[in-house]
Formats: structure tokens, sequence, C-alpha cells
């Protein structure tokens, strides 16, 4: 019996349309209207200036630790933007531009980074998950609203973010085979910044990109340049359009670079050259995004001052207002008791009347007591 | 009313639940077409059909986090995990999200969810077939975990696991699944998650067991009353948490001895923290030690041996004497 050649003949695009050279590929140029792309860099230039200032305020000791997204901000903006609101977002914790974009206030991400459990309230009809922290976990939880948006008769589509690291996970292999099978609307978006904290992308994975994992799973995927804005929004749309029609799941592979470090905890001269980041640092997406647009037409250095100006001013609010929340919610000790089930089983009634207690005495009558 | 095993009984639950509320997804490795490897789900899928019944690819974590993702969406998803041996994959998405999500988003999204799985020895099983660990779950804030003895009180509970606002891990115990029939009524019947009962009233011992442990309690305290003349009074949990030990102390303070009976392991098992609660109400109305039958400190042995590690009429009945004899 002979050896036969079992062929695979799925291929994979890579694409950029805006490139690190300021060079435009006219004839791939999405047709977005001038306003929406006014919002796109004005959503982007925020996160920067609020990422920037996070890492001050951390450094300060007024937020606990956090997440930097520098340098990603086009990989994850670019990609919710063609969802409408009624969409599912399911982020991991690096996506704070796209957070943003979805709706959620700066004043919100501070207390959340101040530990306080009450930011994590949201509205009712809320249609973006909380943060999840377990890298991948996150997965399966898109499939399963992917399952229930087609399973409801809707066109609702669900796009869900994680990391170069997390395509080691269990959960990422299992999330992308349920969705698969069951041809359900979802866009996996890969946040491929290179860096698992410490571990380098050729130690996650002998394979020669994260997007060709698609096609063990039978389904379409594509490689973009995570640093342009311009691809991300594109291959975006195309896998939506996609889901939306009953098509079924995409993988999207955004490769970025994180230049930051991991968490405010960490420090990254450990393990990397100051050359590979500067390398990065010259692709940065907001620059590039930012003469695109002047070159269009649609925004003028004048503008883009006071653009500026206005955002400073933005996030300064946001940080005093934050502040001024902070003493009244950490006054609230008793709520952590609320919400971990819909009632309150009698034995933590009775611990929740124990914490009572011990917050009514003072100092000195605890010691005596 | 029909009398019925318990596989029988879990199965109307399921169809009924199923005919009331098309938000009740049944999920989980064989469900479908196979019907369960144990049956349980037996003709749900000629009846509901692909979409309300699916066979999952094999993946406990997927089948747990879809799950949470449908329960966020507003879905009432049932997983069937085969064997609880087989559960611990999804261990990490119940503990990490199943009984976060409600407390992360401040009430925002509920996972109304339930997890079967049999559990417990008794079956002649491979290894991974026996064990009886629900007190993983029991130890993690968020979670209710669940417990039935019988056909009736399986029906009743499942039916109240699937309409509660939070996830619930719903044991079954392998041994019981065919063991004995009870009459189940065709209407609708929901007993409460998080209330034991009284199955047998007493005033010399109060004796605490659950699941597959009921019978053996029962007949132990049968032989008291026929050889010692002791009236037992027999406690079956039914829910392991939240666990409300009202009527536990009520009768311990009434009989002054307890003994707590169960098939999972001794040390940090549900025991331990039965007889703390009793320590801390019933303490100045105890009139001797109190004794736990437990499976020993082991991975459950194959069961050439298994019939000493689970707790049998005769172990019950020693330790009862022991705390009258104390």
């Amino acid at each position: 019996m002979p050896r036969n050649t079992i062929e695979i003949s799925e291929t994979i695009e890579h694409l950029t349309i805006l490139n690190e050279n300021d060079e435009l590929d006219a004839s791939l140029e999405p047709d977005i209207a001038a306003d929406e792309l006014r919002r796109l860099y004005r959503c982007m230039l925020l996160a920067r200036r609020f990422d920037e200032r996070l890492l001050d305020l951390q450094r300060q000791g007024r937020i606990g630790t956090f997440p930097p997204i520098q340098g990603q901000e086009a990989a994850h903006l670019g990609a919710v933007a063609p969802l409408r609101p009624s969409d599912w977002m399911v982020p991991s914790f690096r996506e704070m531009a796209a957070e943003l974009w979805r709706g959620r206030s700066l004043e919100n991400i501070i207390i959340a980074n101040n530990g306080f459990e009450q930011a994590g309230a949201m509205h009712a009809d809320s249609r973006n998950l909380p943060m999840a922290v377990p890298v991948a976990s996150q997965i399966p939880h898109a499939v399963g609203l992917a399952w229930a948006a087609k399973y409801r008769q809707t066109d609702d589509v669900v796009m869900t973010f994680f990391g170069d690291g997390a395509t080691s996970e269990g959960d990422f292999h299992e999330g992308l085979n349920f969705a698969a099978v069951f041809q359900v609307p979802v866009i996996f978006v890969c946040q491929n910044n290179h860096w698992a904290i410490s571990v380098p992308l050729k130690r996650q994975t002998r394979s020669g990109t994260l997007v060709q994992k698609a096609v063990a799973y039978g389904m379409p995927g594509i490689q973009v340049d995570g640093n342009d804005l311009l691809a991300v929004y594109v291959a975006a749309r195309e896998a939506i359009a996609r889901a939306r029609a009953g098509d079924g799941p995409t993988l999207i592979e955004c490769v970025t670079y994180r230049v930051m470090m991991h968490t405010t905890a960490d420090d990254p001269k450990r393990y990397r050259t100051d050359e590979e980041v500067q390398q990065w640092r010259r692709r940065d997406p907001l620059p590039r995004f930012e003469r695109y647009l002047i070159g269009k037409g649609v925004l003028t250095p004048d503008v883009i001052g006071s653009l500026k100006a206005e955002i400073a001013q933005e996030i300064q609010v946001a940080v005093a207002r934050a502040e001024e929340q902070m003493p009244v919610l950490r006054a609230q000790s008793l709520s952590v008791f609320d919400h971990l089930y819909a009632d309150l089983p009698p034995y933590l009634k009775a611990q929740k009347q124990m914490l009572a207690e011990e917050l009514s005495l003072s100092d000195e009558e605890s010691a005596n007591g | 009313m029909a009398k019925m095993t318990m596989v029988q009984a879990i199965n109307m639950a399921l169809r009924q639940e199923m005919e009331k509320d098309d938000r009740v997804i049944v999920m989980g490795e064989d469900v479908g077409l196979d019907g369960g490897v144990f049956r349980v789900t037996e003709g749900l899928i000629e009846q509901f059909g692909e979409q309300r019944v699916l066979d999952t690819p094999l993946a406990e974590s997927a089948i747990a986090g879809m799950a949470v993702g449908m329960a966020a969406y507003g879905l009432r998803p049932v997983c069937e995990i085969q064997f609880s041996g087989f559960a611990y994959h999804s261990f990490h998405q119940l503990e990490s999200h199943a009984a976060r999500f409600r407390r992360r988003s401040q009430g925002r999204f509920q996972m109304s969810l339930v997890l079967r799985a049999p559990y417990g020895g008794g079956v002649r099983a491979l290894e991974h077939h026996s064990e009886s660990r629900e007190a993983y779950w029991a130890h993690t804030p968020g979670l209710k975990m669940v417990i039935p003895s019988g056909p009736r009180n399986a029906r009743a509970l499942l039916v109240a696991a699937i309409r509660d606002p939070d996830p619930v891990i719903f044991y079954e115990s392998k041994a019981l699944y065919r063991a004995f029939r009870e009459e189940v009524p065709e209407e609708e019947e929901v007993l409460p998650i998080g209330r034991p009962r009284i199955v047998r009233a007493g005033d010399d011992i109060t004796l605490i067991a659950y699941g597959a442990m009921l019978r053996p309690t029962l007949e132990a305290a049968e032989e008291l009353q026929k050889r010692d003349g002791l009236g037992a009074e027999v406690i079956d949990l039914l829910t392991i948490s939240p666990l409300d030990d009202t009527l536990l102390t009520e009768s311990v303070r009434k009989t002054g001895r307890a003994v707590v009976i169960h098939e999972a392991s001794r040390s940090f098992g549900p025991g331990a923290e039965i007889v703390a609660r009793l320590v801390e109400s019933a303490f100045y109305y105890l009139e001797a030690p109190i004794e736990r039958v437990t499976g020993y400190d082991l991975i459950i042995p194959l069961f050439s041996q298994e019939q000493n590690y689970i707790p049998s009429v005769r172990r019950i009945v020693r330790a009862a004497r022991k705390t009258v004899n104390a």
C-alpha cells in the first residue's frame, strides 16, 4: 500500500493596509466615514493618554496593579469598531481601548483598579462581559453566548479577545473546536503581543503562525498587522459579516507588541532587550493612524491639539470624581456579602452579622472583648 | 403516580422542565442519540431535537465554560458530566467563573446552570468512576451542592436546581440509579434547596446522612431500634451547600448524640463542617462526642476492596452504640 498524500488546501492571508512606513494600499482602504475615523482616533488617543495616567497613578500608590495596553490600541479598538452595540464583547484584561469604545467609563476603570467590587456593576442590558483574569478561560463563554444568540435566532455576534499565551491553554482549543462544530457566530481575536509575561512567542508554540491553528479546527483565519487599525478593522468587519450571515466562527491573529510591562508588578528588563522594544515603538499604531488622517484631511494639527487638551481635561475630571467616590464605597464594608447568591443563606447572614459586630467595636473594645 | 427508578425520575424532571421552559438546554457527552451512558437523558433528543439536546465534543472544561456563556445570555443549561471523576476539568470554569459571575458583575449576570454528575461507589467500576468529592464543590463560595437520596426527591430537587438563579452541582449516586423504585407524582413537585429533612423520627440519637448513605443509615436505625431499643432520628441532608444547620441543631439538642455518615473521605469532608457547626450550636446539649462514619482518607479502592471503604450498616450501628455507651 503506498503512502498517500492528504491535501490540506487551506491558505491563510496576511493583511496590512497602512504599513509602518505610511504606505497605503489604496485598493484595500476601507470606506469609513470621516466622523467614524475621528471617533476612532479620539478613542485611541484617549486610551493612550489614560493608560499613561494610570501608570502615574500606580507609581504614586493611587491605584493597584494594572496591565498597561500601550501599543495594542489598534489591535483591539479596530476589532470592536465594526460591532453593533447589541453584539457581545468578551474581553480578556488588556483591551481597555475597546472597553472605552463599548461604553466603559474612565472613572469605573480607576475604581476597579482600586479593588472595589462595586465597580463591577453594569447596566442590566450590558452586552460586555466583565474582564476575565485566568488566561483563555473566557473563550468558552464567548462560544456559549454565540450558541445562545443562534438558538434565539438573532443575528447578534460575539467577539472575544485573548493573547498569544492563551493559545497554549486547553480552553483555547476546546473553545475553537466547539465553535466550529456548532458553527456559532463568534470571532476569536488573538492579540499576539509576542510576550506572555516573560515567555516569548517561540516558547508558546512551534507553529509558524498562531492563525494557522484555525485550519485544524476547520474555520477561516486571517493574520493582520495589529498596529494597522485599518487592517484590523477590515478583517474584523469581514469576520463579523460572515458570523452574522450564519457562516460560523473566524480566528483573527493581530500581530502587535506589548511595549510596556505585563503588569505594573513586572520588570521586562529581566527578559528582553531595549532594542527589540525600540524596534516595535517605531511601529506605534497611534502616530501611524494620525499621519494617515492628516494626509486624508480628516484631521488637522490644530484639531489634534484641541483634542489633546480636551482629553487631558476629561482624564483629570475622571480621576477627581473617582477619588471622591472611593471613600463612600470603602465605607460600604458589608457589601462584600452582596451578590454571592441571589439570596443570602442563613449561615452567611450570621457571618455578615459577625463582620458588622466586629466593625462596630472600637480597637479598645475589641482588645478588651 | 408511577413507580420509578431514580434514572426515570431524573429523566422526567428534565423532560417536564424542558416542556415548560425553552431556556432549558441539556448538554454533554453522549446525552443525545445515546440517551446518556446511564440513559438519564433517554428520549429527550427525540422529543426536543438537536437544538435543545446537545451532544458536545469531549471536553468538560468547554462544556462548563460554554454553559457559563449560555447562562450569561439568559438560558438555563443543564450539563451532564459522564462521571464526577471527570468533572475536575470543569472545576476551573465553575470555580473561576460560574461561582463568581453574579458578584463580579454585581448582579448583572446570573448563572442559572446545573452540572449533573454520577458519583460514588458500589457499581464495580473502573478507576475514576467511584469518587465522592462533593466537598470540593461545597467548599466553593457561590456554588450550591445538592445530592438526592432517592427517585422522588431526586426529581423534586432537580426541578428546583434547574429553576435556581445560582449554579448548582447535582450529584447522583450511581448505586441508587436503579436500586429501587418509588412513587413519583406526574404533577409538579419541587423541594427547596438548602433544607434537610427528617426521614425517621427518634429521641435517642441523631443520624445525619445523604445520597447513597441514607439507605444503610435507615437500616442501621431499624437495627438500633430492634436490638438496642434506641430511637434514632435520621436526617437526610439533601443539600450539602448552602448547609442549613437549623434542623440538625434542633435534633441534636433533643437527642444529645449524633453520628454523621458519608461516603466521602474523612478529613475536611462534609462531616467535619457538620460536626463543627453542631459543636458551635449544641455543645452544652451533647452527651457524648459526635462520631463520624466515612470513607477513609484514601483514594477510593478499586472494587475488590471497595466494600470496606464505603460505610456499612454495621459500622454505622457500632458508631451509634459508641456514642450511647460513651
